[in-house]
């Protein structure tokens, strides 16, 4: 039955959703290494420039890159506590939400601190990955805790 | 290239909830524009249209362009829908300009909205983080504020950045915006006020972070001919520079190199930042389109050379870290430049004269354009003529930059992905 939230002008609750059947395509390796508790990143064959989320082709000259694993200890580069969210996560706040710094990788990781105070994070504290046993297909199948 | 003129502007006034129709708001912001130039432009003269929206989730309806040109009755006239982000309007400005300039069109009406009143707020900032990457970064953090935050914090630490300084943006914002008519918010904050407030994303409070709007926006860009034709006193703007800048979707991945100089800029004032940005704590993408935009005006001086900026604060962290990428000051002195009183008006650039995005709203699809109709009447002198409402209180010559003869808008999309830039002057050419 549909609503109907006012008359005049009329507004009516419209209902949409969808499921989509999605592919990681060239990254997928990625995904099943959260599984084998492995952050797999890759190298550019050229130029050497390091990638986690990783690529297929160098963001830098376009080369054809290789994977290889990353450390799994690192460095907070930078963080927030969020208090809001997109409706999705609404029910997980608040968390901490961080770039991560590993050793031999240009960019910083995209991830969640837990495991500890809220306001007890800060850049520059010492961090490793823990996995999920039972994974999502996520990047939310790893995480990071203080060390 | 020839010259292409802004002529005229119009806007709806953003609001949380518009209850009319995109198109219908569409047709209202052409009006004000139209009846600005007091019947001296009919619709049978508006060779081409370009249509900017962003978000087809929040329109609930695709093609949503073709809606709107047939409502403004434009149809068949050639049209194209521009979409960036939420540099959206901007660059749907760039693509006029390109009409113009390159004689498909002597005169282009653009315009652009959005209507984000119909989802609640969380689906809504769902919506635009699904503007980030999907595999990697929105299952993760899935909320805008939350990324711009992460920056923030970053700029803080390398900088001493306060939390003070992005308050006394914000306050700033919503103080010029109390006499902007067209503003979603007039409200009163102080710095306290705001530190205090409700935390969204640390250390971004909700009085700094913009408000999902409804609004539409448009200008119309003509041929020098045409504006000479259609503004007979003189009183348009030419676009003398634009630019675009884009960056990596994940932030992550933005590299740590050396500062781009702008034009006239010796790169050995960077010294300590090399091989550290943009990192995550500058916009990159902003610097390379202040850069060409700068070069095509012939800016090397942007402090002397730019009478007032509108920019895109949808955080008041992100306007802090934009004058740094525009040259207003040092990389890592946006606070203290704040502190001296930089971006105030009667300062060395107003920036927001109008209230920004914080405290006018954020149409996405209508906001880089509302800012080119800001930057128009200013130049114009026309502020008080078209801010004014004396019932709400709002004395627009209060915002007014005196004798301004060259502006800047900038317009940018997540985290710095697009932005474009354009700088707008008075016919006789900008010199303060």
């Amino acid at each position: 039955m549909t609503h109907v939230y006012n008359v005049k002008p009329l507004q009516v609750g419209r209902h949409y959703e969808i499921d989509y059947i999605h592919s990681y395509g060239e990254v997928s390796e990625f995904f099943v290494g959260l599984k084998q508790r492995k952050l797999l990143a890759t190298r550019c064959l050229k130029c050497g420039a390091t990638w986690l989320p990783p690529r297929r082709d160098c963001g830098k000259c376009g080369s054809r890159t290789e994977w290889f694993e990353a450390p799994l200890e690192g460095k907070v580069h930078t963080l927030s506590v969020l208090h809001f969210a997109a409706e999705s996560f609404l029910a997980e706040v608040p968390f901490v939400l961080a770039y991560v710094g590993l050793p031999g990788i240009d960019t910083v990781f995209l991830t969640r601190i837990k495991d500890c105070k809220l306001e007890d994070v800060y850049i520059g504290m010492p961090v490793r990955a823990r996995f999920r046993r039972l994974v999502n297909w996520t990047p939310n199948d790893v995480c990071f805790v203080p060390v | 290239m020839r010259k292409v003129c802004v002529v005229s502007g119009g806007i709806t006034k953003f609001a949380r909830a518009n209850l009319d129709t995109q198109e219908a708001m569409c047709k209202d912001a052409l009006d004000y524009a139209l009846d600005d130039l007091d019947g001296r432009l009919d619709l049978k003269d508006i060779q081409t249209t370009i249509c900017t929206y962003f978000s087809d989730h929040f329109e609930g309806q695709l093609l949503f362009d073709s809606l709107t040109q047939d409502y403004l009755a434009m149809c068949p006239k050639p049209s194209m829908r521009i979409e960036g982000g939420g540099a959206t309007g901007g660059l749907g400005i760039r693509a006029g300009y390109m009409d113009v300039a390159s004689e498909l069109s002597d005169v282009c009406l653009v315009y652009g909205f959005e209507k984000m009143s119909e989802v609640n707020t969380a689906k809504g900032n769902e919506f635009i983080a699904l503007a980030s990457d999907t595999d990697f970064d929105y299952p993760v953090g899935g909320f805008y504020s939350g990324y711009y935050a992460t920056m923030a914090m970053r700029h803080m630490y390398e900088f001493g950045t306060t939390a003070e300084q992005l308050g006394m943006i914000a306050v700033k914002n919503y103080d010029n915006a109390f006499n902007n008519r067209w503003a979603q918010k007039h409200q009163r904050w102080t710095v306290e006020g705001v530190l205090s407030a409700r935390m969204i994303s640390t250390p971004l409070t909700l009085p700094m972070v913009c408000v999902m709007s409804d609004g539409a926006a448009c200008v119309i860009l003509c041929t020098e001919e045409w504006a000479k034709r259609l503004r007979p006193d003189g009183k348009y703007a030419v676009i003398t520079g634009l630019g675009c800048g884009t960056d990596t979707m994940r932030l992550g991945d933005r590299p740590r190199g050396d500062v781009i100089p702008l034009p006239g800029e010796d790169p050995a004032r960077y010294v300590h930042l090399k091989g550290k940005w943009p990192g995550t704590h500058s916009f990159r993408g902003a610097r390379e389109a202040a850069r060409q935009a700068y070069l095509m005006a012939g800016i090397t001086a942007p402090l002397d050379q730019i009478d007032f900026a509108e920019v895109h604060d949808a955080y008041a962290s992100s306007e802090l870290q934009t004058y740094e990428d525009l040259g207003f000051c040092m990389y890592g002195e946006g606070g203290k430049w704040v502190e001296k009183g930089g971006p105030y008006i009667g300062g060395e650039v107003p920036v927001n004269p109008s209230g920004g995005l914080t405290a006018c709203g954020h149409p996405v699809g209508a906001t880089g354009i509302m800012q080119g109709v800001f930057a128009l009447w200013q130049l114009q002198g026309a502020m008080a003529k078209h801010c004014s409402d004396a019932e709400m209180g709002c004395d627009g010559s209060k915002i007014q930059i005196e004798s301004a003869t060259r502006g800047l808008i900038h317009s940018h999309a997540g985290t710095g992905t697009y932005i474009a830039v354009h700088m707008l002057e008075t016919p006789e050419g900008g010199a303060k």
